[in-house]
């Protein structure tokens, strides 16, 4: 290993592909294979596939699953039908995220947390320490984990398996498929990216395998591999949070544009006190997304400005390669936080103009 | 591709003489490093650089990085093409991706610049 970094399942294939590896979340990931323009636009216009292998996954199983489930998350999972899902926050008592996830239900008493790669472990110890009556495994050593996304993904998923992949509805997810002749995966109709696709679980020792067949299922189709790079500009456009840039342990969904994830008539659950109050007197701060109005690029860390004085810091920025515009995101006083008000981000001295815009930057057709 | 007429700096921008002024760039080593650009922060025309100090930035996607100065001297013109279509940097960097050209106050700086043929031991034959 010679750098100390955990390495996916294709990690060899990405080498063989001449893909940049770069160190994420104490993993050596791609962050590019041909380059992050021409992958993004391929995800928008055909497809891309990505390994997301670092990511957690957490299973909770017991007659207290739901239970414990509607306890960590602030979204309502009480009304999921077996193989049915949702995206949510965690908080902390304080409302603060301990972590952004996905929740299927994929078996009657039992459920799938599919979670952040930074986070993984801190949100195993989280998860099991506020579990009753149910059983938490870490899983993620054993699962591979793929993204096939764009307006082609239905199609080329559909040339290497037999289960109804384009029936599937959104945030709902198939158990138990086999793909590319692997048996035991799962598939799920979500992604990062804003376009449709899936995310495609497959055991660690036989994901190489499900990706030889995707690449090569795709390859009249347009697909790509994609790296980390077209990750993140393809989810900036689409307003998707980042965890650790644009929401942390102290953001609550209320101030980041999630409160359509906190469910607080569904009873009770961790950070609702908090929640409740800010939702009834509103949030000093929120979360808002900026176009630049001249040509600079915003980036995380960067000061924003405005009425001539300090108003937050920039959480996320970039050229957006669809949009073709400078994007942002971060958080500014409840005053400023209206479209169309004037922003300034300080870039190496000088402070250059920005409009505060209605998010998503990206919304597909 | 490191023509032999350039001159190379360690961070990676080229210097080629024109009639007593040096043209400036970045290298197809950099360019292939950066791989999108998306954008230049030029000097003004008449600004004053010098050796091996930046002068602008440059930014991809994923990355800002400066540009290094390989020669002092007066900003004499700056490639204005770049300001609507950096990508050129990319796909020509020797040629339309030129970034600015400069009056030299001293010349004999080019000569602590690297050959071609140092240049590629120290990219070690990448992007050739």
């Amino acid at each position: 290993m010679g750098n100390g970094l955990k390495r996916t399942p294709l990690h060899g294939r990405h080498a063989a592909l001449g893909a940049r590896l770069v160190e994420f979340g104490g993993w050596e990931m791609p962050v590019q294979y041909a380059g992050i323009v021409e992958e993004h636009r391929a995800v928008r216009t055909a497809a891309g596939l990505f390994d997301v292998s670092h990511m957690g996954e957490v299973e909770v199983e017991g007659p207290g699953a739901l239970a414990s489930v509607q306890r960590l998350i602030t979204n309502d999972a009480g009304r999921l039908a077996v193989g049915g899902g949702l995206y949510s926050p965690m908080c902390l008592p304080s409302g603060g995220i301990v972590d952004d996830l996905t929740v299927f239900r994929t078996g009657e008493r039992r459920y799938l947390f599919v979670v952040n790669a930074s986070t993984a472990d801190k949100d195993f110890a989280w998860i099991a320490g506020h579990t009753v009556d149910a059983q938490v495994r870490n899983i993620s050593a054993g699962w591979g984990l793929l993204a096939l996304q764009g307006p082609r993904a239905v199609a080329i998923l559909a040339r290497v398996t037999r289960a109804d992949a384009a029936a599937l509805p959104s945030f709902h997810i198939i158990t138990q498929a086999e793909v590319a002749g692997v048996a035991g995966c799962f598939l799920s109709r979500t992604g990062y990216t804003g376009e449709d696709g899936f995310e495609i679980g497959c055991p660690w020792d036989q994901t190489p395998r499900v990706w030889d067949a995707l690449l090569e299922a795709g390859r009249s189709e347009g697909l790509t591999p994609a790296g980390l790079g077209a990750r993140d500009t393809l989810r900036l456009e689409a307003a998707y949070m980042l965890y650790g840039n644009d929401i942390d342990e102290t953001t609550t969904p209320l101030e980041a544009p999630l409160g359509w994830t906190v469910k607080l008539e569904k009873g009770e659950f961790i950070g609702r006190d908090v929640l409740v109050r800010q939702k009834a007197e509103g949030t000093a701060r929120r979360l808002v997304g900026f176009e630049m109005t001249e040509r600079a690029i915003p980036r995380h860390g960067y000061a924003l400005r405005a009425d001539g004085g300090p108003a937050g810091t920039v959480t996320s920025g970039t050229f957006g390669p669809w949009v073709e515009k400078s994007i942002g995101m971060g958080y500014v006083a409840r005053a400023h936080a209206k479209p169309g008000v004037r922003l300034g981000v300080e870039i190496r001295g000088k402070t250059a103009g920005a409009v505060v815009v209605k998010l998503p930057f990206y919304k597909r057709s | 591709m490191y023509p032999d007429d350039l001159r190379y700096s360690s961070e990676h921008e080229w210097a080629r003489r024109e009639d007593g002024r040096v043209r400036v760039g970045i290298t197809q080593f950099a360019a292939e490093k950066m791989s999108d650009v998306v954008f230049i922060e030029l000097p003004q025309v008449g600004a004053k650089i010098s050796f091996m100090q930046p002068f602008g930035v440059i930014e991809s996607v994923k990355a800002v990085s400066d540009l290094f100065a390989p020669v002092s001297g007066t900003v004499v013109e700056v490639n204005t093409v770049l300001a609507s279509t950096p990508e050129v940097v990319n796909s020509d960097p020797y040629g339309q991706g030129w970034i600015i050209l400069v009056d030299p106050a001293d010349p004999a700086e080019l000569q602590q610049l690297m050959t071609a043929e140092q240049y590629r031991k120290v990219v070690g034959g990448a992007g050739a």
